[in-house]
């Protein structure tokens, strides 16, 4: 009866190749997860198993707390990543509204350049902007890991497009009613753009919480390391590697991402099918 | 209130002429409204006016004082959009106060949570809900205050747009084709609510439309305008009755005015369709076009003759649609009794009197007739 019902067939298909794809993306994770329940011993055994013989995770995530200071490793995540969207927003929001909505000569270029700008990988701008922040001794703080992602082409960007929808008839009757240009910004298209500003934010802090290459850089002092550099410090200790706690400190650095996921799925799916990016 | 004088206002964008001088004067209390086809530059003139666009040239005055240069919320108007333009995520009532506050709350009471303990503004905010609550209740909208815009209908969504001009005041009301996104039951009942609404506000209003009903209906003054340039204004009987222009008489009134090919001839003559007009005219010898309202052609009798290709019965009046003999025009009649309607593909003569004829020169230039001309250009209709 194959003939007359090909559809489940294919429906089967479908869903294999789904599931082999998830397990695939998944099993890192549960690598970890399972090697973070394992003691050392098991970790190093040749024999291959997924569930732990002897439940440990306890023990590695109080090694990890122990080893390293995570809760700051934590904190600091929060204040870069808060800080460089907050800045990246007020930076992107009126920058947007201009190239948006006002008329002004060259503004077509301007908009080019933005869009050039996104072709611009980091990488490449990395040592100018290193010495530049040597010059002015911003090098080892805070402000090194925030300054030079606070203007965000593709912010500027992704706003631009989303103001493009909103109807000028907004912005000229928030004129009549005497709203100011950066009042119409703050006022009239932020609350319009909310769906676009939270797309952005996803990925702003998304990007911005894993980033590894530009803290490696910048940074010395160990009080001001951000959660991917505090698990890859798990590597270099002079005891050498130990596994488990390193996978249950990654599992802690990971976990706020996870869980304002798992909170924020609808918005992160819209935002990215808002973006149609990535 | 307000007087709102124009003079030579022009405007152009990318090159492309769409205001060419415009001079106009509307007096103090005055509805006006600016109809046009779209494209003829009323929406730009009233941003104009609004202070929402700069003129290339020319001057605004309001109240006599020149108001070039200042910002539209300095110039006291309010302004109605088509799209109505309410704030999304505002409630009707904060709608409504956006523009109160704007004007009465400092900077510093405007700050989201350090101004709301401010004790001044806690005063200011009484005054400002009273005077919500009045216009509220003038509008009818006192139930919707709490909703958001999403929530309303488009017809509430109009009065809230109404009150939010209304709320402060303003010298004059401006309106940008406000009742063109609702249907066309809604559209009749706020044109008479609106009109009511000026009667009561006695303010001016300024109202732009590319629907000839809507600026018939409700204005004390048209101006109609084409092409960038104010070609007529004057009250609807004007407009509809003695059309300076062809494109005035062809773009008011539904259905379209006849135009039919005419000749004058060197004695000032009209010649039509073959029949000579009892009708003279000073204006040189030449081609002419001649129209006729469909409501004043008589059908039954008279010099011409037209076969019936079409029949809009509405009810209460008919549209009769001929092709006439001998020539490959069309033109339609208006039957006010439906009980008696002719044949489809019959032939049916027809004529009409000579003060229904409006001569337009080859330009389109309105012809007066020579005064004397009011005998009618048919035999009387033998019982």
């Amino acid at each position: 009866m194959s003939n007359a019902h090909p559809v489940p067939f294919r429906a089967i298909l479908r869903h294999v190749l789904l599931i082999a794809g998830a397990a695939l993306m998944l099993a890192p994770f549960i690598w970890m997860i399972s090697t973070a329940s394992k003691p050392q011993t098991e970790i190093f055994s040749s024999e291959l198993h997924l569930i732990p013989h002897r439940f440990a995770l306890a023990e590695n995530l109080r090694e990890a707390f122990a080893k390293a200071n995570l809760l700051r490793f934590l904190l600091n995540g929060v204040i870069v990543t808060v800080s460089i969207f907050v800045l990246q927003v007020m930076v992107a929001l009126p920058a947007a509204y201009a190239l948006a909505k006002l008329r002004f000569l060259g503004r077509e270029t301007l908009f080019a350049l933005v869009l050039f700008g996104i072709l611009i990988p980091p990488q490449a701008t990395a040592i100018p902007v290193f010495l530049l922040l040597h010059k002015i001794g911003l090098l080892d703080s805070y402000a090194a890991l925030v300054l030079p992602f606070t203007i965000s082409v593709f912010g500027i960007f992704l706003m631009r497009q989303f103001f493009k929808t909103v109807p000028d008839d907004l912005v000229d009757a928030a004129r009549m009613d005497g709203i100011s240009e950066f009042g119409i910004v703050w006022r009239v298209m932020l609350p319009a753009a909310i769906p676009a500003v939270t797309a952005f934010g996803i990925f702003s802090v998304v990007a911005h919480w894993n980033d590894y290459f530009w803290p490696l850089i910048v940074l010395n002092s160990e009080h001001l390391r951000t959660p991917p550099l505090a698990v890859a410090h798990f590597r270099n200790n002079e005891a050498g590697t130990s596994y488990g706690p390193l996978m249950a400190a990654a599992m802690v650095i990971i976990a706020p991402l996870v869980i304002a996921f798992l909170f924020a799925q609808r918005r992160f799916i819209e935002g990215i099918t808002l973006t149609g990016i990535k | 209130m307000a007087q709102i004088e124009l003079s030579a206002i022009s405007k152009s964008f990318d090159g492309a002429d769409v205001l060419k001088g415009i001079d106009f004067r509307i007096g103090d209390g005055e509805f006006i409204s600016l109809v046009g086809p779209s494209g003829c530059g009323k929406s730009t003139l009233l941003r104009i006016i609004a202070g929402l666009e700069p003129q290339d040239s020319g001057e605004v005055h309001i109240d006599g004082r020149p108001v070039d240069g200042i910002r539209p919320s300095a110039r006291n108007l309010a302004m109605v959009f088509q799209s109505y333009a309410l704030y999304p995520h505002l409630s009707t009532f904060d709608n409504i106060a956006v523009p109160l506050r704007m004007r009465r709350l400092s900077a510093i009471e405007r700050l989201p949570l350090l101004g709301a303990l401010l004790p001044s503004r806690r005063a200011k905010e009484r005054h400002i809900r009273a005077d919500i609550e009045g216009i509220a209740e003038q509008l009818d909208i006192t139930p919707l205050l709490r909703r958001k815009p999403g929530q309303l209908s488009g017809g509430q969504r109009q009065r809230v747009a109404v009150g939010r001009a209304m709320v402060r005041e303003p010298r004059a009301f401006l309106f940008d084709e406000p009742l063109s996104n609702l249907d066309a039951k809604l559209r009749v009942h706020m044109r008479a609510e609106l009109a009511e609404l000026h009667r009561r506000l006695k303010a001016t209003f300024v109202y732009v439309t590319h629907d000839q009903a809507e600026a018939m209906t409700m204005s004390s003054r048209i101006a109609v305008m084409m092409g960038g340039e104010l070609i007529q204004a004057g009250t609807p009987a004007e407009i509809y009755n003695e059309p300076g222009d062809i494109r005035v008489a062809e773009f008011i009134g539904s259905p379209k005015i006849n135009i039919l090919p005419g000749r004058i001839r060197k004695d000032g003559g009209v010649d039509v369709l073959g029949t000579t007009l009892k009708l003279t005219c000073n204006a040189a010898a030449g081609d002419c076009r001649i129209g006729i309202r469909p409501e004043r052609i008589e059908l039954g009798t008279g010099p011409f003759s037209g076969t019936v290709v079409h029949l809009e019965n509405l009810g209460a009046e008919a549209f009769v649609h001929l092709a006439v003999e001998g020539t490959g025009s069309r033109l339609i009649a208006r039957l006010a009794d439906v009980r008696h309607l002719p044949a489809m593909a019959s032939l049916v003569a027809f004529g009409f009197a000579p003060d229904a004829v409006r001569l337009f020169d080859p330009a389109g230039k309105r012809i007066e007739l020579r005064a004397e001309q009011a005998e009618r250009i048919r035999e009387p209709a033998h019982v």
